[in-house]
């Protein structure tokens, strides 16, 4: 067991480091000048830039020399976690990324809380009704949800909960309360993902042999759903489930925007209008390390849920 | 978000697999009976309309208001109301449809036309390009597609146009992994077998065989594809990263009514509506398309 997850962190490093040098060439190695483009900033079409400014920048970025030994300095500032200097503030990236990490550790927290709870009780709910119609809309929930553009979802809450109801605060990022709008937001597409794939995966658990065994040896049928086949149809969403969090990373861009809240994605939308290219380099390498992590994790706890899994690669690895 | 989906398993309880190369039918028939899937055609049909012939659709103009008629709510004159400087919202959401269709149409392109030419070429070279490919691929779904998105936008400027290439090169993997698993699944059937024992030439097989036989499963995630860039679209145009104010562009309307959000609810209550309608009735229209669900 030691062994296998040794090599399947070793493996979620390669994963982070080749999702950087993907992100690495699109920036760098595309046709353009980023020089130029980070300079100008702001997405016009450069007009006159200070030559002195450039060539500071260039060998700040390592881009002065050749290709490949640019790429292997930036590699090597990467391992020791030297994101390089944002160009718009001139802070190291590394530090602009922890500053900008509580905030949205905290909803994304509550945002994947919710979204797995919620995404279970709808799955379980639809699978669980008895009425037809009952059942037809539990399972419309889910890919209505999933059809919100996320920017709506965010004002059509704060209209709700802070404008009509005057219930929870409509912007900023004070208190638990401000949390509870932009989680829930985030949460709505997260969950509608997680609740399909679930119920796709409990319908095909509930033909399972040994769930038609239990329910023959008297168990009742909330029984058998949740324990029997609930376990064998976990598998199939806590796969997805890091996708399901890269969305989130990539929906607080939207989401801070939308609330004006502090953190990564504010932090993204920002250095994107300004076209500082090290800043969204390091929040490409915070995201594939989310889903490497998440992914890592689930397959720890993958064997606990589900026996099955586990005897097969418990015993595949101990070789 | 909606890509995770295709990415599943085929529907459980289909008990006999069809042999390698015999794809269930599409059910046509039953398709046309369904209410909400001509709706969704009804509502994708009118969409389109709107984008080639705004003028024909409404009276308003997207661009100069009557400061007389600023923030009225919605009625018989203003379907969606007017917004802060008079114009119309209905009339500026018709006129944003060409623009975000645009981009949609640009990013489905992008990724269907690359993601299939990808997928052929690791199906078929195999060996090195088929390991390289299929790994770049893994990779980037390591990175969220909006956020990848983001990034191209940070290298290629703003604009609705560069919108709508970085959404489409962010759904490019989806393609790939697709068409290269069609290829060799066409690759191995009997019938592929046949054409190259009597000597039929790899050309020949692709045009013949692969390419026809695959056309089904990629308009099927093309439809889903657009789907999500419509999503991805506005959510960038949101963000600010589309066209410069005062064109209208789906996204970037409901930023602006954002800042009336308490006094005028239909600056960005409506144009929400309208984009999710378009991205359920797209999912309805790719749901109704993919075989085996259709004949759940």
């Amino acid at each position: 067991m030691g062994r296998y997850v040794a090599g399947r962190i070793a493996q979620a490093v390669l994963v982070v480091i080749a999702a950087w040098t993907v992100a690495y060439l699109i920036v760098y190695a595309l046709p353009g000048d980023p020089i130029s483009i980070m300079l100008a900033g702001s997405g016009g079409d450069s007009g006159y830039i200070d030559p002195g400014a450039a060539n500071k920048l260039r060998r700040e970025l390592g881009l002065d020399r050749p290709f490949p030994v640019g790429y292997m300095d930036a590699l090597w500032g990467l391992l020791r976690g030297d994101l390089g200097i944002s160009v718009s503030s001139g802070m190291p990236v590394a530090a602009r990324l922890t500053a900008a990490l509580p905030p949205t550790l905290a909803l994304g927290a509550l945002a994947v809380t919710i979204a797995v709870v919620g995404g279970a009780v709808i799955a379980f709910a639809a699978s669980a009704a008895r009425a037809g119609w009952v059942r037809e809309a539990l399972l419309a929930l889910p890919p209505l949800a999933g059809s919100a553009p996320t920017f709506w979802v965010g004002l059509l809450l704060v209209q709700f909960f802070s404008f009509r109801l005057g219930l929870l605060p409509a912007f900023g990022d004070r208190g638990w309360q401000s949390l509870v709008l932009p989680a829930l937001t985030l949460a709505v597409p997260a969950a509608a993902a997680l609740a399909q794939v679930l119920v796709t995966s409990l319908h095909k658990a509930q033909g399972e042999s040994f769930v038609h065994t239990a329910r023959a040896t008297g168990a009742s049928r909330m029984r058998t759903l949740v324990r029997h086949a609930g376990r064998a149809a976990a598998a199939a969403p806590l796969t997805v489930l890091g996708q399901v969090v890269g969305g989130i990373v990539a929906g607080a861009v939207v989401v801070e925007t939308v609330f004006s809240r502090r953190g990564i994605g504010r932090l993204t939308a920002d250095a994107v209008a300004n076209q500082d290219l090290p800043v969204v380099l390091g929040v490409v390498v915070l995201a594939a390390a989310a889903f490497v992590i998440v992914n890592l994790l689930v397959d720890l706890v993958l064997p606990f849920v589900d026996p099955r899994i586990g005897r097969a690669r418990v015993r595949g690895a101990g070789r | 978000m909606t890509d995770l989906l295709v990415t599943g398993e085929p529907s459980a309880g289909r008990l006999h697999a069809p042999p390698p190369g015999v794809r269930p039918k599409v059910q046509w028939r039953r398709l046309v009976g369904s209410p909400s899937f001509l709706l969704s055609v009804a509502v994708l049909v009118m969409v389109v309309v709107w984008a080639v012939v705004p003028e024909a659709i409404t009276a308003g103009d997207p661009l100069f208001g009557d400061s007389a008629d600023r923030l009225l709510p919605p009625g018989a004159d203003h379907p969606f109301g007017t917004d802060q400087l008079g114009r119309d919202v209905f009339a500026r959401f018709v006129y944003g449809t060409r623009t975000s269709l645009y981009a949609t149409l640009v990013a489905v392109g992008v990724a269907a036309g690359g993601g299939a030419l990808l997928g052929v070429i690791a199906g078929f070279a195999g060996g090195v390009a088929d390991a390289v490919i299929s790994r770049v691929i893994e990779v980037l779904q390591a990175i969220p597609g909006l956020l990848l998105s983001l990034t191209l936008i940070a290298v290629l400027g703003f604009g609705t146009g560069k919108i709508g290439l970085a959404v489409g090169i962010s759904g490019i993997p989806a393609f790939a992994r697709v068409m290269r698993a069609e290829v060799l699944r066409i690759r191995g059937s009997l019938y592929v077998e046949a054409a190259r024992t009597v000597g039929a030439r790899p050309s020949a097989v692709l045009a013949e065989h692969v390419l026809p036989s695959a056309l089904g499963p990629v308009v099927a995630l093309g439809i889903l594809e657009l789907a999500s860039a419509v999503l991805a679209v506005s959510a960038l145009s949101f963000l600010g990263f589309g066209a410069p104010p005062p064109a209208p562009e789906w996204g970037s309307m409901v930023a602006e009514g954002r800042d009336y959000l308490a006094t005028a609810w239909w600056l960005t209550i409506l144009p929400g509506v309208a984009i999710a309608a378009v991205v359920v009735s797209a999912n309805r229209l790719a749901r109704g398309l993919r075989p085996h669900e259709a004949s759940q």
